[in-house]
């Protein structure tokens, strides 16, 4: 029997709500706001509260997919990455740096945000860069 | 008084009567709900205080019917307040929880919690530490009670109003155990639509709690929106009182008149 709160950060927006996740024998069982948390005090919102329930969702995308022929299929990251290169090179030469948008994330850390608008900015130059939170 | 329990929590380990110890912990700088398996961890046990007494706490209970679910055969041990204890009772009450199976460690509270949650039971059965103190007056309750009906149904919609539907007062409530809720049922609550439904979601949990709420008040302190969710729940079992002359969890063994088929009981309150 190994029943454990692990303290972590919220990864749904930059607010950083701290909170327990309940773990009973390697097993997500629960979410628990951490009361001594500055940021959030013991409370949250509904996504936050049922964080313990995508982490191990089925529907979770674990390997990079490419459609070929209308239909979504598993590849390796470096045919993934490969192909993704190649398009955006060609969509830039194509239609210039405008026909390209970045979507940013409130699940990775600020510099992985900074590197996506530098990406953005300094290598395909466009300054349409979003986040997630508008979609 | 935190001494004398992590001295009764070990004994009871080093017995072997307890799988597990369930209590708050205090661990880099928070303090979080943990369960003790071996002695030497009791050195962190933390009685629910982090700035102040009693501002740290958590649903243990509903910890313990996680654990109880899973390993129904094991023995635990429980850090229990007046309002837990309440708890407990209550599910021992609903089937949730075998007594045979739960070793209670109750603290009494201070009088300046006690007062803070006008509390009608500040202290457990058999506690082992802590002097029990009188059960509060009402205050909050009689506050909305000497308004007038347009007053009062004007105060509770402009509260419900602030509702951002996290659900929060339903998942930390350790007595909200069932798997299908009510609040999740379509033909009551909307589903994925803002504002909330008001007042229909706020008055079916409060009905839901009329024979359920241990006033443990964990509901208020995680509303985003600083319902008095409490103060709602205290009135609905203020009505269970004066109707059946019940009050949840105060008794061990009291069945709840609303399980009762049948004509309503005969009144055996004041």
């Amino acid at each position: 029997m190994d029943y454990q709160n692990i303290l972590t950060t919220c990864t749904y927006c930059g607010c950083g709500c701290n909170f327990f996740l309940e773990v009973l024998d390697g097993e997500l069982t629960g979410t628990i706001p951490c009361k001594t948390s500055p940021v959030n005090e013991g409370k949250l919102c509904i996504k936050g509260w049922n964080v313990h329930e995508f982490v191990q969702s089925d529907k979770r995308l674990k390997r990079p997919m490419i459609r070929k022929n209308g239909n979504l299929e598993e590849v390796s990251w470096d045919e993934a990455l490969d192909y993704t290169a190649a398009r955006l090179k060609t969509v830039k030469a194509e239609k210039g740096s405008d026909a390209v948008g970045f979507f940013a994330s409130a699940k990775v850390t600020c510099e992985e945000n900074y590197l996506m608008q530098k990406f953005a900015r300094a290598a395909v130059g466009t300054n349409s860069v979003d986040h997630c939170a508008r979609l | 008084m935190i001494e004398i329990v992590r001295q009764k929590a070990g004994e009871l380990l080093n017995q072997g009567k307890i799988k597990g110890f369930i209590a708050p912990s205090r661990e880099n700088g928070h303090v979080a709900p943990r369960l003790f398996t071996r002695v030497e961890e009791l050195s962190t046990l933390n009685l629910g205080d982090s700035s102040s007494e009693g501002d740290a706490r958590y649903p243990l209970d509903k910890i313990l019917i996680t654990l109880h679910r899973k390993y129904p055969d094991d023995c635990f041990g429980i850090l229990v307040r007046g309002c837990d204890q309440r708890g407990l009772y209550t599910l021992y009450r609903l089937n949730q929880l075998n007594p045979d199976r739960v070793i209670e460690v109750g603290i009494a509270c201070s009088p300046g919690l006690a007062k803070a949650c006008e509390c009608l039971k500040p202290f457990p059965d058999d506690a082992v530490a802590g002097d029990p103190v009188a059960p509060e007056g009402q205050k909050a309750v009689e506050m909305v009670e000497d308004m007038d009906m347009a007053g009062r149904f004007e105060f509770w919609m402009d509260q419900f109003s602030k509702c951002v539907k996290c659900y929060g007062c339903r998942d930390i409530c350790p007595m909200c155990f069932c798997n299908e809720c009510s609040l999740e049922c379509k033909d009551l609550v909307s589903k994925g639509d803002l504002p909330v439904d008001i007042p229909v979601f706020h008055l079916v949990r409060a009905m839901h709690m009329a024979d359920r709420c241990i006033d443990c008040g964990l509901c208020e302190e995680a509303c985003p929106s600083d319902i008095p969710l409490r103060t709602l729940y205290k009135k609905t079992g203020r009505i269970m009182d004066e109707e059946f002359g019940f009050t949840s969890g105060i008794n061990k063994h009291e069945k709840s008149p609303l399980s009762i088929m049948g004509p309503a009981p005969d009144k055996k309150g004041p």
